[in-house]
């Protein structure tokens, strides 16, 4: 077989001093699909950045089709054959799939007037070409988000894509979506064509890939043929030793609940309802978990709970007392702390201090603070025993959040959060983006959260997640709430994918 | 090794000074350029504000009123609120401050001080508009605050023209103030007044306030990041009002500051330019109270220099407002000295590495 291109000693520093690739070296045969895996944070994204013209390494060299190659931006990545389908599609939601397909190469009458009825036939040429349909006329807003990434690969192949990278396609997708986006990979393979898949889900890289590059701290650790390893044995050159997938044992007692939300509605400034009458209870000693594809109303039911957001109609119930209406202060004074689901926009301060960031909440309250005045002495020696006990790693209570690692900020949230006893704790994709290690931290912490008797709200993207930690499990989609399980037991992800894409739903 | 830890942990300073060093030299160039005598006209640029007490004095009368605009700057700043209506605030405290002194009389010891507060109640006023603008409809308050430094002006105009003009003067000024407002200058031979110390205490208080009061510590959560400031509990309604608010008040003791501690009437006919100065001051200072003390200083020593020069060589005193620019350009732009602090870095990412590899 021909190597289409090979990778060699690529090191890349981050402006933060963050070392994403530290010496990345391996080849990638035509023809195949080359499944690149790692946790979150190993360098998986970084490296194809570099591959892609959006990054510059700052040593190594990019051998593609037996000639060294400096990619200056991605649309010479893209004159040389190479397409991307990001993380987050880069699709224009108001314009058609045709006009998307066509954005940049769109064909002109007399040279200024877009001609659309041409751009449609060129689209369908290509969609016809590898068999894969989308529905040319439609707005890309209206479509359910498979088809979108399907537009986004037809997107690369229209123009002349050999080697396609595709960032962590799954990500988003329902296990009954993923099929449908195999088959697509696998017509692209008998058309020619090469695939980079980069993935953390190991079953799928077995299920599809070829060849195996395993990429732990930004370092190579194995290239291997995908048949040769057992997902357990790609698992542990992931992180590096023995991991173990089981659902956390059942809560030892089950109380009374602490989070009654009634019939929540929220319209939001689109006049889109995005949240059609949620309701469901929260007890003490129980992690609820949240299942659905992103963008389903999570987000805002999160933000109406914890006060940042107004809900149009409904109740919250917390601890007895209504909250619709309280300032997120007021809210977190009810025993309520929030996990974020961006911690960067809402769970810190990046050039504020470590310690400045662990007291946001609770600074006004003695003994953070006398009369007027802060205490930043005794905040200081807080915030280190914090550090501590959270295995937050930094040099000092003084250090920026800047400096820290996604897995570090995250525990500087999570310490935040965990510290004063809530009585219900909103946590919104807790682990997302984080190394293994703290991942583990967290759903620990979590765990014991809810066995001194917390109740426990969770919302993620990760099913895997939901079903390891959840005592119950609500499946959202568009804004309702489609399906109820109370007992989990032996519950897979292929169970939910139904009601997770709206195909099915309990009566 | 160690240089380079230095280096990236007091870059933005570094990259201050260095900012400041290219904004002279450039001067110096341009001086060597356009003076027929460019030795004397550098010397009386550089040293000329050190040659008497007098010009001491007036490097320090000078930095006064900046240092007010630059604190009054620095608080919503830091507050990510881009309020610069400091130069509306100061016209108008100035203004209403000696209309309000001309009016009313109190007893000596606390007549000052009435009117210093009073000036300043008309400052934070002034602040409060764009605040509540901002806070209620999301106006944006750099175009509010911009277009009410206008209003500020012709409202100052109109007051001191119309109802406080001595008729008795030559100029366009109000009349005296009385004697128990008059802020002492203390030291003979200069202008030097007790509003300079009072300058100095205003930025001991604000940096106080900004780094060990809870107001302060939320002023600059909400600054760092409002989305985190409002998820943690606190009340950015109330932190983007109160952060101009307070600035609004210092800007407006200041404008009166200078004319009870200077002029002792009223007697600008145009703005005199120190909110936009203390704007300067607040950026060359990163927004810190006790830097922008050194800011204040290092500015009143460019303008001074520059009047020096001005006097006595053939190079005219705009020549500052070239090196000011300079400074400023250099120390916004933010890709200025990045890519050397970049390449630290890497260096330092890279050693850390090979450390931690011959570490396991």
């Amino acid at each position: 077989m021909d190597t289409i291109l090979s990778i060699r000693n690529i090191v890349k520093v981050y402006p933060n001093g963050v070392v994403a690739n530290k010496g990345i070296s391996f080849d990638i045969e035509k023809n195949t699909i080359h499944a690149l895996v790692g946790e979150n944070g190993a360098g998986k994204t970084t490296l194809m950045k570099i591959l892609f013209g959006i990054e510059k390494p700052q040593e190594g060299k990019i051998i593609y089709k037996g000639k060294e190659v400096h990619f200056k931006s991605p649309l010479d990545a893209i004159h040389n054959g190479i397409g991307m389908v990001h993380q987050h599609l880069m699709l224009a939601p108001d314009l058609t799939v045709a006009e998307n397909l066509t954005l940049g190469i769109e064909p002109r009458k007399w040279k200024v007037f877009l001609d659309t009825k041409k751009a449609v036939d060129i689209a369908k040429r290509v969609s016809e070409e590898f068999g894969m349909e989308v529905p040319l006329e439609k707005r890309v807003r209206d479509l359910p988000i498979g088809i979108r990434q399907r537009v986004e690969i037809l997107k690369a192949l229209l123009r002349n894509a050999e080697l396609l990278i595709l960032d962590e396609p799954t990500a988003v997708l329902t296990p009954q979506e993923t099929e449908v986006l195999f088959k697509t990979l696998f017509d692209l393979k008998k058309h020619g064509k090469t695939i980079i898949f980069i993935s953390h889900k190991l079953k799928e890289v077995k299920a599809i890939a070829d060849r195996v590059t395993v990429i732990r701290d930004g370092k190579v650790i194995a290239t291997e043929d995908a048949g040769s390893l057992t997902e357990h044995e790609i698992a542990e050159l992931m992180v590096g030793r023995e991991i173990r997938f089981e659902r956390i044992p059942p809560s030892p007692k089950v109380g009374a609940p602490l989070l009654k939300v009634k019939n929540i509605r929220y319209r939001n400034k689109e006049n889109v309802e995005v949240l059609k009458g949620v309701s469901f209870e929260v007890r003490s000693g129980e992690i609820l978990g949240v299942a659905g594809v992103e963008g389903n109303g999570q987000t805002e039911l999160v933000e109406i709970l914890t006060g940042l957001r107004k809900a149009d109609e409904g109740s919250i119930v917390i601890n007895g007392e209504e909250v619709i209406g309280k300032t997120p202060r007021e809210i977190r004074e009810k025993g309520v702390s929030h996990i974020p689901e961006d911690r960067m926009k809402n769970g810190v301060a990046e050039n504020a201090k470590i310690k400045e960031n662990l007291i946001v909440d609770r600074y006004y309250k003695n003994p953070f603070s006398k009369g007027m005045f802060v205490d930043w002495k005794f905040i200081t020696k807080y915030s280190a025993k914090l550090m501590k006990d959270f295995n937050v790693l930094a040099t000092s209570p003084d250090a920026l959040v800047s400096s820290l690692s996604g897995g570090n900020i995250q525990k500087v949230v999570v310490a935040r959060e965990l510290s004063m006893n809530p009585s219900v704790i909103i946590a919104d994709q807790p682990v997302r983006g984080i190394d293994v290690g703290s991942e583990e931290l967290v759903h620990r912490l979590l765990n014991e959260a809810r066995d001194k008797g917390s109740a426990i709200f969770l919302v993620s993207a990760d099913l895997d997640e939901v079903l390891e930690l959840s005592s119950r499990i609500i499946v959202i989609y568009n804004g309702e709430i489609v399906a109820r399980f109370d007992d989990v037991e032996g519950l897979t992800g292929k169970d939910l994918g139904p009601y997770m894409l709206g195909v099915k739903r309990e009566a | 090794m160690k240089i380079e830890k230095f280096i990236l942990k007091y870059f933005d300073m570094i990259r201050t000074i260095i900012a400041v060093l290219i904004g002279v030299m450039v001067s110096v160039l341009v001086i060597y350029i356009i003076s027929k005598s460019p030795g004397h006209s550098l010397m009386y640029f550089l040293t000329g504000p050190f040659m008497t007490r007098g010009r001491i004095g007036n490097l320090l009368e000078t930095a006064t009123p900046i240092l007010f605009g630059g604190l009054a700057v620095s608080i919503p700043f830091q507050a990510s609120q881009f309020n610069v209506g400091q130069e509306g605030a100061i016209y108008l405290g100035a203004a209403l401050g000696t209309a309000f002194a001309l009016s009313f009389h109190f007893p000596a010891f606390m007549y000052a001080v009435i009117v210093l507060i009073f000036a300043g109640l008309i400052g934070a006023g002034w602040g409060y508009i764009p605040g509540i603008l901002k806070a209620k409809w999301k106006v944006d308050e750099l175009v509010s605050s911009l277009m009410m430094n206008y209003v500020a002006y012709f409202l100052g105009l109109y007051v001191i023209n119309y109802h406080f003009r001595d008729k008795s003067a030559g100029f366009l000024v109000s009349y005296e103030l009385p004697h128990p407002v008059w802020l002492k200058q203390f030291i003979p031979g200069t202008r030097i007044h007790l509003g300079i110390i009072l300058a100095v205490v205003f930025a001991f208080l604000v940096y106080y306030f900004l780094y060990h009061t809870k107001l302060g510590y939320e002023i600059r959560m909400t600054g760092f990041n409002l989305h985190f400031a409002k998820y943690g509990g606190i009340n950015t309604f109330k932190v983007i009002i109160l952060s101009q608010v307070i600035g609004g008040f210092i800007a407006g003791v200041g404008g009166m500051v200078e004319v009870m501690g200077i002029h002792h009437r009223f007697n600008w006919q145009m703005s005199p330019g120190y909110g936009w100065d203390g704007v300067v001051v607040a950026i060359i200072g990163h927004n810190h109270p006790l830097l922008i003390i050194l800011a204040s200083l290092f500015l009143a020593y460019l303008r001074v220099g520059g009047q020096v020069m001005n006097l006595l060589s053939d190079v005219p005193s705009e020549m500052v407002t070239v090196i000011e620019s300079i400074i400023i350009l250099l120390i916004t732009a933010e890709a200025f000295l990045s890519q050397w602090k970049y390449r630290i870095t890497v260096r330092e990412a890279a050693l850390k590495e090979v450390s931690d590899e011959s570490a396991t």
